[in-house]
């Protein structure tokens, strides 16, 4: 194809051998997609498991299996010893104090939910405020717009600048004695911008205002610390680290979570239960009524225990090199524009192509074997604010490689060609 | 160029001339019929005008709106296909194309669907029969006086 020797800026580059090594973990990753193999740049949505973490989940249906907190027998005993296990092993990934803070949810949406229906309904009134930046995951929305509902809160958005960077001049500026709660992703998934999650959950200590972060997209990139952070609730999901679907959690710091009624009510939430009268169990349990999703909480433990058998450092600075490719490479792609270039962000590359829309670039690249998500990501307010209907995402994970950019750029420049797309 | 087979199939040089160049894409300024259609998982938007005549004949139909390629052509090529028939007509061409998009039929079993043929490369895309056939569906809410409708 011709219109590739358009591509002088940037050298090809050799994905280093530690990389291919762990690509080895991920069995999905050697597969074909139309009879071309697979590039998989959609990691924002899911991340794909290693499988380390699908032996776990075999082993304890094969041998384990069984309810937890339930039983005397020894197979129940196992289970549970294995999903505790799998808290403490969360607990220390995240840093928080005690496993009384690690809450298994079903997910970000979930662990959101819990927080707005436990805290927010309770804790809001007519003439509160709740912060909610423009960059914000439907997730870490519509939960807070039902409590604002119900209670008569009033709901702030934060905005962002053109870069895709929190404006936090304008926060600071928000910042008042009626701002109760402050909703702000660690990453955006549209966007890839990292925000100073430290800085704002100090300047919301200062106002005494609880801060909710949703960190699904920080998590599978970079360690986070919760008391580091400073942060009061912190909500992620399994299966964008490298764990399984239907797993989640809600870290919330203690003094909080022991104030909090529970979220849903049934079995396993419960000391003890008469007509006249329920006592709540303790923390974290208070918060995980019914038979909770124990293979997948087990499987998100292997998948902390794979995260921490890694280099994370080596994979962090390998990421960035990846965005700096990939941003350098997507130039030579005609009519093609960025949204959201903020300092620092994660391997994460958000564009539209001018006269071509996502959709038949998201198919197109599909046929060539490159997965990539397009639509507005669960985050209209985002597409509104930069007045576009979708972009294209490529977002990467730590076993990408530099040809697959190439593969990447080499299906745009056809998306471009067949749209006779020039600059 | 290189492109699978697939692609090929889908993007065919009359889906994209439609694209690039859509037919009767204006408002009309009093139409007798009107409906606005979406597709929120996309956010695909278009808005189709007629004007039916007392024979029940369309004798102006036209359509605005933003959308992918496919439902842009799409858009564009039933409004050359729909207009001066009655809407019997219409109704007919929009079950067949229906049902050609969703692989139910072959384009080559009808010879109404002759012009449509170009997007029976959908069925195998699940994601992006919607795209196809949003346009008729709005058409269809036009005829029954629907104004707004959603294809999800
Ligand atoms: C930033 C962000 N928040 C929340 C979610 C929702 O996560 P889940 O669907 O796992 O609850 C996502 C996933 O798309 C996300 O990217």
């Amino acid at each position: 194809m011709d219109t590739v020797s358009k591509d002088t800026i940037s050298q090809k580059r050799e994905t280093p051998g530690r990389i291919l090594e762990i690509r080895r973990d991920f069995p999905i990753l050697n597969r074909q997609v139309q009879d071309k193999p697979l590039v998989y740049l959609d990691n924002g949505a899911s991340t794909q498991m290693p499988k380390q973490v699908m032996d776990t989940i075999n082993a304890y249906h094969e041998f384990h299996h069984s309810n937890v907190h339930r039983g005397v027998h020894q197979l129940s005993q196992e289970a549970t010893e294995l999903y505790e296990g799998a808290r403490e092993k969360l607990r220390a990934f995240i840093g928080a104090a005690s496993t009384k803070e690690v809450v298994y949810t079903s997910g970000t949406t979930e662990s959101i939910n819990l927080v707005a229906n436990s805290y927010g309904l309770a804790n809001l009134k007519k003439g509160d405020k709740i912060l909610i930046s423009n960059m914000e995951h439907h997730a870490n929305i519509v939960p807070w717009y039902m409590i604002a509902k119900k209670t008569g809160a009033e709901i702030v958005v934060i905005p962002i600048l053109d870069d895709g960077s929190l404006d936090m001049d304008a926060l600071s500026e928000l910042m008042d004695n009626n701002v109760r709660i402050l909703c702000v992703n660690h990453v955006s998934n549209a966007l890839g911008t990292v925000n100073p999650v430290k800085e704002i959950a100090k300047m919301c200590r200062d106002y005494g205002v609880i801060t909710v972060i949703d960190g699904a997209q920080a998590v599978g990139h970079f360690p986070i610390d919760v008391v580091d952070l400073g942060v009061d609730f912190y909500a992620f999901s399994g299966h964008k680290m490298h764990g399984p679907t239907g797993v989640g959690v809600l870290y919330g710091r203690e003094e909080l979570l022991a104030k909090m009624e529970p979220f849903m009510g049934g079995g396993d939430m419960i000391l003890s239960v008469s007509f006249e009268k329920i006592i709540w169990n303790e923390l974290p349990y208070k918060f995980e009524a019914g038979t909770p999703p124990i293979a997948q909480a087990i499987g998100l433990g292997a998948a902390v225990d794979y995260l921490n058998s890694l280099d994370r450092e080596f994979l962090e600075s390998y990421e960035n090199d990846l965005l700096e490719y990939a941003t350098e490479k997507l130039k030579s792609v005609s009519g093609l524009k960025l949204v959201g270039t903020a300092p620092g962000k994660i391997s994460l590359n958000s564009f539209v192509i001018e006269g071509v829309h996502p959709h038949d670039i998201g198919t197109i690249l599909d046929g060539e074997g490159v997965a990539v998500r397009t639509g507005q990501h669960c985050a209209e307010p985002v597409m509104d604010r930069f007045g576009i209907p979708a972009t294209t995402r490529a977002s990467m994970a730590f076993y990408n490689t530099f040809e697959e950019i190439d593969a990447l750029t080499d299906a745009l420049l056809k998306v471009t060609e067949l749209f006779d797309v020039t600059d | 160029m290189l492109l699978t087979n697939r692609s090929k199939n889908l993007y065919q040089e009359v889906i994209l001339d439609h694209n690039k160049n859509p037919r009767n894409y204006r408002e009309i300024e009093h139409p007798s019929h009107f409906a606005k259609g979406n597709n929120p998982l996309c956010g695909d938007k278009l808005d189709v005008y007629l004007i039916i005549d007392d024979k029940n004949v369309v004798t102006d139909v036209s359509f605005v709106g933003d959308g992918c390629a496919i439902s842009k052509a799409s858009a564009s090529i039933m409004t050359t296909l729909v207009k001066d028939k009655t809407i019997d007509e219409v109704n007919k061409l929009f079950e067949g194309f229906h049902d050609m998009a969703t692989g139910k039929i072959e384009p080559d079993e009808d010879p109404k669907l002759r012009r449509l043929r170009a997007f029976s490369g959908v069925k195998d895309l699940p994601a992006r029969v919607k795209c196809a056939t949003l346009a008729w569906h709005t058409l269809d809410a036009a005829l029954k006086n629907q104004e707004i409708i959603s294809t999800e």
